[in-house]
């Protein structure tokens, strides 16, 4: 690469002219930043302006620029030069905005002004233009293990985007669930009438594609890699296995019903009770007749027993509700209405749930005259000629009981989504002992694993609540742990099919995505394109596996000698392991320990007798720094005391920033990042989850070095918080003059 | 009323079957999903023993004896609150009105129900002549229940009433058979017509 030349570049637009001295910024760049071009610019986002830096760039040789005008969020179009290193000074959303308006803050504000140049600057000398990941792939083909409904969609859709499909199917055809169903829930207008699955067609397309190949009795003995160099052995019933070159997965492993031999209260195990799935196949058999009992007798009575084993608090079931079975149960009781409207069909309900169209489904049923009555069932006794289900009437509020032929049990979906991961820690430590049975415990475990991931972290990808596959469900429900590998379907939340053809096309998209990128060396999603990705001095690393155990998404290995082996592909570059690792040898070209150490010493500390305290704020870059910056363009001000840095996540906050800064006189320091706990926010899962874990143990510093320990302080801030933001810099700010200056000060 | 009887005996096992046919609006019964929104909207409500939500319940449980001896439907005053509130629609007033009359009809309606009475005697009263006859009216509400407690009335209003006579709005002569209408052998034929219509369209035909 050519010597580093670098330049910096001051707007005065935006009013920035009027409230600071640009040409006192401009000697900064200069005396301090020892910047070798600097130039001021009225306008500095117009073509001219632009022009200008291009300019430099091209004849003046220029390799890094530092821009001081806007936030690093604005402009970003304008501001967008693809061959050189770049750093942004925020002297408008983050100072002339947001400091308070009057002469007496003039000095205030220019002192914030100045230390943000020098930061630019100061980052300026660390940054490198990332090159991109070398080892890109070329490996495009979309492997969906799965053949029924969620994964012949996936597949199809994605063959049809283009791409090569490999479908892997337990079973002998394919169709999964969808097979076993008479008719399916209308997902057409009128949504009136129970409609053809329309399986038989999909999978004849699928099977018939030109770019999808289907194995057929098989299974995933080993998947191994990362995106777009995955090599994934399935292996036939038969004992044969194939190897095949995957680029990304797609995991639509669909659920089984919960077992009505759990619910004997509920009649399960009685001839005369069935679940849906028992009532489909009545339906099967009868094809479009009447429906008969297992005994042959004609059913005239009929009673659907919803939530059976579902939304239970006693612990003893599954606690959640399953979403499809109240309108499944619908279409079951307009099988018999449709064949015979005399049968008597009612639906003992708590709650009626008919989500998307099913509220004009339920209102065709009860025009067919299936009755619904609002009740809870305490048992069911098999009786003469059938079932004697005996309920409470919650209208009515009495107990009371009917008679029928035939009882529904309407239980519901358990994923099938293969090894738990907190369950496998614990096998594979105990088995690490040495014990047999231990060893013997971890080889069942990993029969049920369905990926057989050869990851340091599993075999499988890491559930959700209740034992469903990964997904960030509260912002990007799409996206797991395991970059390239997608949960679609009810594996990943109970759904109907409707609903589940939809998240097997999302999830296609999501697989073509993630092999694109990796073709390209950049990062997947959230920082999609990035092509920073983490570098390792594996000199100075003392293995002590933080990084493998804490990247939140199983991107490093380890070999032989215990050192770090990165994925970059499997890599979403959030930077936990930067944080994580106490000989600070992990680093990013344009992100490092030195890149935010560095802008942390630039900062300029009054002494302690100047009544301006200095409060370093670190703040995640994918929620808190945009809320700061709605801060500023809402003009909602804050102190000018404090300085901020943004950082990727909260996880790659490396402990020494805190300590440097403490040391070199800051009165304290705020962390803002997304919300942590089981329903997080964080963009990278873990993140603000594992800083708060950290900061929890640096309090005994703190101590140590003889400071209070709120002088570090952590915060969560949601996207939406301008305005809580603002109030919790002036509150803290107002605590620590009250708490006086650091008395590290001076001695930085 | 036997033949009613009869009429009814097929649907001796489904309630709610026997109220589709023979109610006027009932066959929106089925259509109810039980928000409560009519029971909470009902300016009655709290008098009622069985809000709307509930008959309705009564009636899809085969509560026939309950629903039709209740004297819940009786209480509606008409508001129509319930109608324009129902998310589905259901013409709750109107069923109210055809469960009472259904219930009056099997003879099964509560004794003495005083909307009932109040019913039976403007009918009656109307149904006579073509015209009702307000003082007449008046007297067979006071006495309705037993001569003493008329007598007692009759005292207790006799000053509204000599107000009302001084005022030429009450005429004592009206007691002596009254004014009529024109015709009032075909108000006659056209009641009798009616209640043949309505016979008809609630399954009574012979």
């Amino acid at each position: 690469m050519a010597e580093m030349k670098t330049a910096a570049y001051i707007c005065s637009g935006c009013g920035l002219g009027d409230k600071l001295d640009i040409a006192q910024l401009g000697k900064i760049a200069q005396n301090e930043g020892k910047i070798a071009l600097v130039r001021d610019h009225a306008f500095l986002c117009n073509s001219e302006g632009v022009q200008m830096i291009r300019d430099d760039i091209e004849k003046e040789g220029v390799t890094h620029v530092c821009i001081a005008a806007c936030s690093r969020r604005a402009k970003t179009e304008a501001f967008h030069f693809p061959t050189v290193a770049m750093t942004r000074a925020n002297l408008r959303e983050g100072v002339i905005w947001v400091v308070a308006e009057g002469s007496e803050h003039d000095e205030v504000r220019q002192e914030m002004a100045d230390d943000y140049v020098r930061m630019g600057c100061a980052e300026l000398k660390k940054v490198k233009l990332p090159q991109g990941n070398p080892n890109t792939t070329l490996q495009k083909r979309i492997l969906v293990v799965g053949g029924g409904m969620s994964g012949l969609t996936a597949a199809f859709e994605a063959a049809e985007a283009g791409y090569e499909v490999v479908i892997v199917e337990k079973q002998a055809r394919l169709g999964g669930w969808a097979n076993k169903l008479w008719k399916r829930v209308p997902f057409k207008a009128p949504y009136a009438e129970p409609q053809d699955t329309g399986v038989a067609v999909l999978a004849a397309k699928v099977s018939t594609h030109p770019r999808i190949k289907v194995h057929l009795n098989s299974t995933v003995a080993e998947t191994a890699g990362a995106p777009g160099r995955f090599v994934v052995k399935v292996a036939q019933e038969s004992g044969a296995v194939t190897e095949e070159a995957i680029g990304a997965i797609v995991q639509a492993t669909g659920f089984t019903t919960y077992d009505i031999a759990k619910l004997p209260e509920l009649g399960g195990g009685q001839a005369n009770v069935v679940d849906q799935a028992g009532l489909e196949a009545l339906a099967q058999a009868a094809n479009g007749g009447a429906l008969k009992r297992a005994d042959g007798k004609e059913i005239k009575s009929v009673v659907f027993l919803q939530c059976a084993g579902q939304r239970d608090e006693t612990g003893q079931h599954l606690a959640y509700c399953s979403g499809h079975c109240c309108a499944t149960s619908i279409k079951q009781a307009m099988y018999f209405k449709d064949a015979n409207p005399d049968i008597d069909t009612v639906v003992l309900y708590t709650d009626l749930r008919v989500p998307g169209m099913g509220e004009d489904f339920y209102r065709s049923a009860q025009e067919k005259g299936v009755i619904f009555t609002k009740g809870k069932a305490s048992g069911v006794e098999a009786a003469v000629n059938g079932c004697k289900v005996s309920f409470k009437d919650l209208i009515l509020d009495e107990d009371t009981s009917l008679d029928a032929d035939l009882v529904v049990l309407a239980t519901g979906q358990v994923p099938n989504a293969g090894v738990n991961l907190d369950a496998w820690d614990k096998a594979v430590s105990e088995a690490d002992g040495g014990s047999e049975a231990a060893k013997q415990n971890k080889s069942e475990m990993q029969k049920i694993s369905i990926l057989n991931l050869s990851y340091r972290q599993g075999p499988d990808m890491p559930q959700f609540k209740y034992g469903f596959a990964d997904s960030h469900f509260i912002c990007f429900p799409y996206e797991t742990r395991r970059t390239g590998i997608y949960a679609a379907g009810p594996v990943r939340r109970p759904m109907d099919m409707l609903q589940a053809t939809e998240d097997a096309t999302g999830a296609a998209l999501k697989a073509i995505q993630a092999v694109e990128n990796a073709s390209l060396g950049r990062a997947a999603h959230p920082r999609s394109g990035d092509l920073s990705y983490p570098i390792v001095r594996l000199e100075g690393c003392t293995q002590c596996k933080r990084c493998t155990v804490e990247c939140p998404f199983g991107a490093i290995d380890e070999d032989e000698k215990r050192f770090p082996v990165f994925n970059e592909q499997r890599c979403r570059r959030c930077g936990t392991c930067m944080g994580a690792c106490p000989v600070r040898v992990i680093s990013f070209e344009n992100y490092s320990v030195d890149t935010v150490g560095n802008q942390i010493k630039a900062v300029e500390i009054p002494d302690e007798f100047s009544e301006k305290p200095r409060v370093l704020i670190l703040a995640c870059e994918n929620d808190a720094y945009p809320a700061l910056d709605m801060a500023g363009l809402s003009r909602t001000v804050y102190s000018a005391f404090v300085r901020i840095i943004p950082v990727r996540c909260l996880g790659s906050v490396n402990t020494i920033w805190i300590t440097d800064a403490l040391n070199s006189g800051y009165d304290g320091v705020m962390m803002m990042g997304c919300k942590k706990g089981d329903d997080y926010q964080c963009h990278f899962v873990k993140g603000s989850e594992l800083a708060g874990y950290r900061m929890g143990k640096i309090g005994d510093t703190l101590t140590g070095m003889g400071l209070e320990p709120e002088r570090v302080s952590s915060y969560e801030v949601a996207i939406t918080d301008n305005e809580r933001v603002a109030k919790f810099i002036n509150e803290y700010v107002a605590q620590l003059v009250e708490m006086g200056p650091s008395p590290m000060k001076g001695f930085g | 009323m036997s033949e009613n009887r009869q009429a009814i005996a097929h649907y001796r096992n489904n309630f709610l079957k026997e109220v589709e046919v023979h109610v006027e609006d009932g066959e929106w019964v089925k259509m109810c999903m039980q928000c409560g929104v009519c029971a909470g909207s009902c300016p009655l409500g709290n008098a009622w023993q069985h809000t709307p939500q509930k008959l309705f319940m009564m009636i899809r449980a085969g509560k026939r004896e309950e629903v039709l001896s209740s004297d819940s439907m009786w209480m509606c005053t008409s508001c129509y609150n319930c109608i324009v509130r129902c998310p589905r629609k259901l013409p709750i007033t109107h069923i109210m009105h055809g469960l009472a009359h259904y219930a009056h009809r099997l003879g099964m309606a509560p004794k003495g129900q005083p909307t009932r009475e109040v019913a039976r005697l403007f009918w009656n009263n109307l149904a006579k002549t073509g015209r009702v006859n307000e003082l007449k009216f008046s007297l067979a509400m006071y006495f309705k229940d037993g001569f003493i407690q008329g007598i007692k009335n009759l005292l207790a209003m006799q000053g509204i009433g000599i107000g009302l006579m001084k005022a030429k709005r009450l005429n004592p002569m009206e007691l002596l058979g009254g004014h009529k209408c024109k015709d009032k052998d075909g108000i006659h034929k056209m009641i009798a017509k009616a209640r043949e219509i309505e016979e008809r369209k609630q399954g009574y035909a012979s």
